[in-house]
């Protein structure tokens, strides 16, 4: 147990050899860069693969090719590159691949810009492939909750065969702290790979095919069926939350990642002024933490969502709300990041921010 | 007594293939292959999608599918964890020569020990008869009806000649699977091809000029009979690049 001063970005690379992945294939962009960087001098040296592709298309690919063979396979890129992506997510789930995608978001729409953002929350929890799929998405606050989640969402992918998405922002990629690359994590028990295609010698009576095809639409529907139950599998068991500060408050706020970060400075700044305020930090963004609301106490008299959008997580706030409170939004976009200040004051002038 | 039998680097699947198209034959030659250099246990196949999307049910080997064009790059995320296994592709010309160049060149460059069988048959076959990037000037496609115009559409793309530039590429030959004679030649390509793989000498490409009677609206004898006197005169035969020599 020693702590190291990491760069969120450096984090994400050095965890990734930790939970022992076998291939990263990736394209430059900003602001995630660092993670390729680190990993093509990490990877060849633990002998394991790293490929700069020729676009984020191939890498995603690539990344289903070496899934495909039983290796843990990592890709990372940002809110464009990750636009780009969207094809080979959907054939990944599809096919009911494992792998580990990392979204460093920045501004957009289009080009956008390379500051900080949450804008791709619909991206990743939507998401803009083709089918009936789910991404399991989880957000970060902090960079050694990110080493964690590296490492769990590896595991977390193996067990439901589908992509984990660790969705990050350029502030948690770009900012250092104070880490333990090695602190205890959810370690989890994985199945064994028998799909992974590595030639019949190695599963002799068996080929093993890796695809998503299906023709019959009696027997797609049969495979839908079961990427249903799966995904009502992982809404059970990995819904991520915390709570916080919850137990007598009148005012939530809900926020994930770098917002919630800062929210967590705004809930300070109100207690000293007599607020009862507390937040519910969704960890899990799919599966969302709806239930979190209904854990609520009956102290509760009305929820403030901030994000650094024009409000994407509102929407999902807005089913787990289910018109039980009034709702009011404080957002950020086009890379602008929120003080505390700003959040402690849409507190304060709740009723100007009240979502319609 | 020499007797016929089927190869075992196919499976017993029907293919879903139209009468008189030579994918099938072109599926013979890669399963005779796989069997003759004892390469089925250990090999790993990448069907791309078009009219060979099934392939991964005709290859007695592991398989996967890849999205449409990518198959180059799904074979080198297979390549480079698994890089003793024998791996390939098998992608017609609208996969390979359209959607998928960006993915198939760059595997090229990147010299993945990767065997590409190409099927060039001018055409978009599962879907109905579109023009490819190989359909020839003046041909007549769903897609280009009064034949294709190269002042607005293009001419075709000659992926042999562009791939022999490559310094990542071993081996790259043009071939038609058109007579007896023409399959022996085919066969030997493909041979050569893998046999570079396993020799870790780089990426392998054999383009097969081949038929699609129902889309061409021919006879499948008229068909082989096009390959030899049309479609040659745009792709001429030939190894194009073969770093042995």
């Amino acid at each position: 147990m020693s702590k190291q001063l990491l760069k969120g970005n450096h984090a994400i690379a050095l965890a990734a050899i930790k939970a022992g992945v076998d291939a990263y294939f990736g394209y430059p962009i900003t602001p995630q860069n660092e993670v390729p960087e680190y990993l093509s001098k990490l990877l060849p040296e633990h002998g394991k693969a790293f490929v700069q592709a020729e676009s984020e298309i191939a890498a995603i690919n690539m990344v289903y090719g070496a899934a495909g063979c039983g290796k843990r396979a990592m890709t990372s890129s940002s809110s464009v590159g990750i636009a780009l992506k969207q094809e080979g997510i959907s054939y990944l789930c599809g096919s009911e691949l494992p792998c580990l995608i990392v979204s460093v978001m920045r501004a957009g729409p289009g080009l956008g810009g390379i500051q900080p953002s949450q804008a791709d929350y619909y991206q990743a929890t939507r998401g803009g492939g083709n089918g009936d799929y789910h991404v399991i998405v989880f957000a970060p606050e902090s960079i050694q909750e990110m080493i964690n989640l590296v490492k769990e969402g590896f595991d977390i992918a193996d067990i439901y065969r589908n992509p984990v998405m660790i969705l990050a922002d350029g502030l948690i990629g770009q900012m250092m702290e104070a880490v333990d690359i090695d602190a205890p994590y959810n370690k989890r028990d994985v199945p064994p790979k028998d799909f992974g295609t590595t030639g019949l010698k190695n599963h002799v009576g068996r080929r093993n095919n890796i695809n998503s095809l299906y023709l019959d639409a009696a027997s797609l529907e049969v495979h839908n069926r079961d990427l249903e139950a799966k995904y009502q599998r992982v809404k059970d068991n990995e819904t991520k939350y915390e709570m916080i500060q919850t137990d007598d408050a009148e005012i939530v706020i809900v926020a994930y990642g770098s917002v919630a970060r800062i929210a967590r400075s705004a809930i300070e700044s109100l207690r000293k002024l007599g607020i009862k305020i507390g937040m519910i930090r969704p960890i899990s963004l799919w599966p969302f933490p709806y239930k979190a609301f209904d854990e609520l106490k009956p102290s509760v008299k009305r929820i403030l969502v901030s994000e650094m959008s024009l409000g994407q997580m509102l929407d999902d706030v807005k089913i787990g709300v289910k018109g039980r409170w009034p709702i009011a939004f404080y957002g950020r976009t086009g890379g602008m990041v929120p003080d505390p200040e700003e959040i402690h004051n849409a507190v304060i002038n709740y009723e100007r921010w009240t979502v319609k | 007594m020499i007797k016929y039998e089927k190869t075992k680097g196919l499976t017993d699947k029907l293919t879903h293939y139209c009468p008189g198209c030579t994918h099938g034959i072109i599926h013979k030659v890669v399963g005779e292959v796989l069997e003759e250099l004892n390469l089925m246990d250990t090999a790993i196949g990448v069907a791309s999608v078009g009219c060979s999307v099934f392939s991964y049910e005709y290859f007695n080997c592991d398989m996967q599918q890849a999205p449409h064009g990518r198959a180059c790059a799904t074979a080198t995320g297979i390549k480079r964890v698994m890089p003793d296994n024998p791996v390939f592709t098998y992608q017609g010309d609208g996969d390979l020569a359209s959607i998928g160049i960006a993915e198939t060149i760059h595997a090229a460059n990147r010299g993945e020990n990767i065997t590409v069988i190409f099927v060039n048959n001018a055409i978009y076959g599962m879907t109905g008869g579109q023009m490819a990037p190989t359909t020839l000037p003046g041909q007549k496609t769903t897609t280009s009806q009064s034949g294709r115009n190269p002042a607005l559409q293009g001419n075709p793309i000659l992926i042999s000649e562009i791939f022999s530039q490559i310094k990542g590429a071993a081996y790259v030959e043009r071939v038609m699977m058109t007579s007896p004679q023409n399959y022996r030649k085919v066969k030997a390509a493909v041979k050569k091809a893998f046999t570079y793989q396993m020799e870790k000498r780089g990426f392998t490409i054999v383009e097969i000029l081949s038929t699609c009677p129902v889309n061409w609206g021919m006879e499948p004898i008229d068909a082989m009979k096009w390959v030899e006197s049309d479609m040659v005169k745009y792709f001429p035969l030939g190894v194009y690049k073969d770093v042995a020599k």
